[in-house]
Parts: structure tokens; C-alpha cells; sequence
């Protein structure tokens, strides 16, 4: 099936990864600050300076901005702005720039003052947008209050209980508490998730995500010059990209995102591995629901059975599919975009030095979410050249 | 008069129709006249068949509970009390956002495909703002 690309499997590979500094409270860093501290982290983890860059891509900060501020002058630039998976959907486009000699070393960058908001855009939507005619009457008031309304229509089809959704969050945290940076490490029972605030019912505080600040920052350049890095290099197997409605409510089927489906067969089709061939999964969770969705979107069972992912805890320590190793955005961060939190841990576990390590794991598929369910984008990395 | 202070919509070149509907009791939405093929928000053409050739409708107002979030931490123009927001799938087949009013907002009052009605509610003293809103059908 990856004859159908043009752009083969292993082609591009990362050779630079780094989150920021610190992780979690930073209020001595503005959102252009986190983005230059993670920048600088990859550059030194990949041994380059910004001369060496001739690629940038950022999603929520001004691209042409951070290139100059950071000392790169570049040839190709990506915008792409659909939300918490504009990270993936960046790893997509680079390893295709990189593959049309457009450019040789791309720099991916997220930073957000998501807690302590310094130098952090504000939420203002416009009364005329689709959003502040057809939502923002009924009183949503951003995410928790909208990422969430498919869910009940989720359960009742897919014969699931609102203790699934407690269970992911209580699995996750036993993630967590084996990551040193995570922002919540004390183990959770589903008893107590379920009994926490009461945010959006069916939702508690627990199975919503973290509200932090931070950043990570990832370099991408050909499989060719990646033998040449201080790094082992993490290779770009497969790719994909989709999205659908930016309004909640027009979300055509309240059990299965569209934009899941369509990314996720492009990056199954696109490296030519199976379900089977996955040793390790990220599911961008925003919210306990989403790796329920995400596991029967990209194929690795029927929607109705992914509860039994959690029940049979196959996504757990010690599990057959390990899934969300670092805590994910529930306990180990979520600044408002998570998706490059995903592709570090994804990359962590390719070069065998996440906290919480996968033993001889080859192939980790890292799929993400952005603007509640209105974009996907989904990478599979592999340490095998 | 809302007692709710909500975000209120500003209508568009696009949208004037559906806005002027509710001022005047209809849910109008549009249908194709090549395809039959009808949708909602309101665009100036069929996302079927790119056809032009829009009709405007009034649709029958009833709907069904498709899905929903009880609020805990709302607007603040919605008060204290936790209310529900609402997706209703509307007879015709396109889905809405909405309030359930009429009834306890409530997991227990809130029952998944409960046949509902439109309603419309003013928002602004001069009536130029009318917002749609679902009831329960009685009996």
C-alpha cells in the first residue's frame, strides 16, 4: 500500500527532540519564551545552531516571527493552525519538504502559557464567526463544555458506562506516577475520578485535561544525513492528516470522528504496518473519551470494544498495547495544544529512554486531535532504518 | 425577555435568513433544488452538489435529543445553576446545538432521543435577536 506514495517510509527521520526546560508552572516564560527555550533544547540535543536550520514550523504563534527571533533564515515555512495535532500534521508536511529538497533541517516548535498565560493570545471569537452564531448562544464555554457532548451519544451506542471514561483517566495516572515530570503522579481509583468536580456531566475534574505551561520542539532532516547526528535517529514511517467540522454540533457521527478515520488509514496505508505491528500508542486525550475513540478509529477494534482495552487494561503497565506512557494530557501536561507532549514521549520511546520505557519497542504510533474533534493528524515512527 | 444573558449572534450576509426566521417564529433552514439534499448552518450552496440554487424552508421544528453536557462551571450570563447544552437532530436530519428548556436540567430529565419542539426566545428589547431553544413535546 505505500506504493501509493511518493514519499517513502523511512525517508526523514527526527534527530533533535526537547521539551522545555521545566514543565508544568513556568510563570518566568512568556508563550515566545517557551517556544525559544524548547527551540534551543533541540538544537543542542541534535549538536545544530540556527544557521543549521533552514525550515521552521509552528502552530499558535506567528511562524515568520519565531524563525527570526530564533536567527534562521528560512526556505520553507508551515503555518498549518488546526489546533492540538498541528505538531503531527507539521511532521507530515516537513518529512514531504525534506523528501522535495524544498529544504534540509526542519525545526518544529509549541510553546504555551497555557496556566499562567504570559504573552498568551486570548480566547476572543468573533459574533458573526459560524462558532458565535451557532454554539456561543447555548453557552459553551470552550473546550470542557464542548469536546464533551458527543460523549453521551458514545456511550449508549457502544453499550460503554461513564466508569470507562474513569477507568482511562485512573490508568493513565499509573503512567504518570513512573514520570518524574508528570504534573499529577498520585495514583487515582476510579471510584475517585468519578466522585471528583463536576465539570460538564457526565465529566469530573479528573477526566478532563491538565492546564499547564510548557513547550517541545523537534528537528527533522533526511535519513541520509540523520547517520550523522550525536542522536539516534527516530524514523518517519507513515503519515496522516484529515478534518472535519470546527462546530461540535456538526460532528456527522457523535461515535467515530471522521477526521480520525481518514489520517489514521493515510499513516496505516501510507508505512505499510498493520494494528498487530504497533508496540506502542499515543492518543492525544484532551478528555477520557478521546483514546476510546482513537483506538476504534484507527482500526485497532470495533468502537464498542475499546472499552475493553481499558477493562482488560491491554492499554495499561504491563499491557499488549501500551498507551500513553508519559501520563497524557490528563496527568503528565496539557497546555492547551498537547500534541507535541505526544510526539516527544512517541520519540522518547523510539530511542529507548522514556521514563516509563517500552523494552524493545520498534514502532510507536503517535495519532492527535486539535480543535475539539474538527482535525487529526497521525504519525508512526519507527528506530529501524 | 431572556433572563439569560447570552452571546448573542451577529447575523451575516449568509445567515440573515435563518436570524429573520426565528424573529418571526420559523426554523427555516435550506434545501437543494437539483439534489433534495438539506443542511444546516445556512451557506449559500448545496455541500452535496456545489449547486446554487438554494430554497428556504421552514422546517417542521421538531428535533430529537441527540446528545448532551450538563454545564457546571458556565457562562457566566447563565447563572449559577448547572444547565444543559444540547446537540438536537432536527426531523429533517441536520443537527443543531441548542438549551433543552421546559424541564429540570437534570441526567434524570434528559433522556437520549426524547422528542422535543423548537421554541424561540427574544433576547433584545428591540426584537431584532431571537434565539432557538427546545421543549419537551407534551403528553
Amino acid at each position: 500500500m505505500a506504493d501509493s506514495f511518493a514519499l517513502k517510509p523511512r525517508s526523514v527521520a527526527v534527530v533533535g527532540a526537547a521539551e522545555t526546560t521545566k514543565m508544568g508552572l513556568i510563570p518566568d516564560m512568556s508563550q515566545l519564551g517557551l517556544h525559544f527555550d524548547c527551540a534551543l533544547n533541540a538544537m543542542t540535543d541534535a549538536g545544530l545552531k540556527p544557521s543549521d536550520i533552514d525550515g521552521v514550523a509552528t502552530g499558535g504563534e506567528d511562524v515568520a516571527v519565531l524563525a527570526h527571533m530564533l536567527g534562521i533564515t528560512p526556505k520553507w515555512v508551515d503555518s498549518t493552525d488546526v489546533g492540538g495535532c498541528s505538531y503531527m500534521i507539521h511532521v507530515r508536511h516537513a518529512a514531504a519538504a525534506i523528501a522535495a529538497g524544498y529544504c534540509s533541517t526542519v525545526l518544529i516548535t509549541h510553546g504555551e502559557s497555557g496556566r499562567s498565560r504570559v504573552g498568551s493570545p486570548g480566547y476572543a471569537m468573533s459574533a458573526a464567526s459560524m462558532a458565535g452564531q451557532f454554539e456561543a448562544p447555548y453557552g459553551v464555554t470552550g473546550a470542557p463544555s464542548m469536546f464533551t457532548i458527543p460523549v453521551l451519544r458514545y456511550l449508549k451506542e457502544t453499550g460503554s458506562d461513564i466508569e470507562d471514561l474513569a477507568r482511562v483517566a485512573s490508568i493513565q495516572r499509573e503512567w504518570a506516577a513512573m514520570n518524574p515530570r508528570a504534573t499529577r503522579r498520585e495514583p487515582i481509583t476510579v471510584e475517585e475520578v468519578m466522585n471528583d468536580t463536576m465539570i460538564a456531566w457526565p465529566f469530573t475534574k479528573a477526566m478532563c485535561c491538565l492546564v499547564t505551561d510548557g513547550g517541545g520542539a523537534l528537528i527533522l532532516t533526511s535519513a541520509e544525513r540523520a547517520k550523522d547526528f550525536p542522536t539516534r535517529p527516530v524514523y518517519v514511517l507513515g503519515t496522516g492528516e484529515s478534518s472535519e467540522a470546527r462546530l461540535i454540533s456538526q460532528m456527522e457521527d457523535f461515535t467515530s470522528s471522521r477526521a480520525f478515520r481518514v489520517s489514521g488509514k493515510q499513516a496505516f496505508e501510507s508505512s505499510g504496518i498493520t494494528r498487530d505491528d504497533v508496540d506502542h500508542l499515543m492518543i492525544y486525550d484532551a478528555f477520557a473519551h478521546l483514546p476510546l475513540y482513537g483506538l476504534g478509529d484507527l482500526g485497532f477494534c470495533k468502537p464498542d470494544e475499546a472499552k475493553h482495552f481499558y477493562r482488560e487494561r491491554r492499554t495499561a503497565p504491563g499491557g499488549s498495547l501500551p498507551t500513553n506512557t508519559n501520563g497524557g494530557g490528563l496527568s503528565y501536561m496539557h497546555s492547551g495544544r498537547y500534541g507535541m507532549y505526544a510526539l516527544q514521549e512517541s520519540v522518547r520511546q523510539m530511542r529507548g529512554i522514556a521514563p516509563a520505557q517500552i523494552e524493545g519497542a520498534k514502532i510507536s504510533l503517535c495519532h492527535g486531535v486539535g480543535g475539539m474533534f474538527t482535525a487529526s493528524g497521525t504519525v508512526v515512527f519507527t528506530n529501524e532504518s | 425577555m431572556s433572563e439569560i444573558q447570552r452571546p448573542l449572534p451577529k447575523p451575516t450576509p449568509e445567515t440573515q435568513h435563518f436570524w429573520d426566521g426565528c424573529r418571526e417564529g420559523e426554523l427555516r433552514l435550506q434545501r437543494c433544488t437539483r439534489c433534495a439534499n438539506t443542511w444546516f448552518p445556512p451557506r449559500p450552496f448545496c455541500p452535496a452538489c456545489a449547486c446554487r440554487e438554494v430554497e428556504i424552508y421552514t422546517a417542521s421544528g421538531k428535533a430529537r435529543l441527540h446528545s448532551y453536557v450538563i454545564s457546571h462551571r458556565g457562562h457566566p450570563g447563565f447563572g449559577k445553576e448547572p444547565y444543559a447544552i444540547a446537540v438536537v437532530k432536527l426531523e429533517e436530519g441536520p443537527q443543531m446545538m441548542s438549551n433543552v428548556v421546559g424541564c429540570p436540567q437534570t441526567p434524570e430529565a434528559l433522556l437520549l432521543d426524547m422528542p422535543l419542539e423548537v421554541t424561540f426566545e427574544q433576547q433584545t428589547k428591540d426584537e431584532s435577536i431571537f434565539i432557538p431553544l427546545f421543549k419537551p413535546v407534551e403528553g
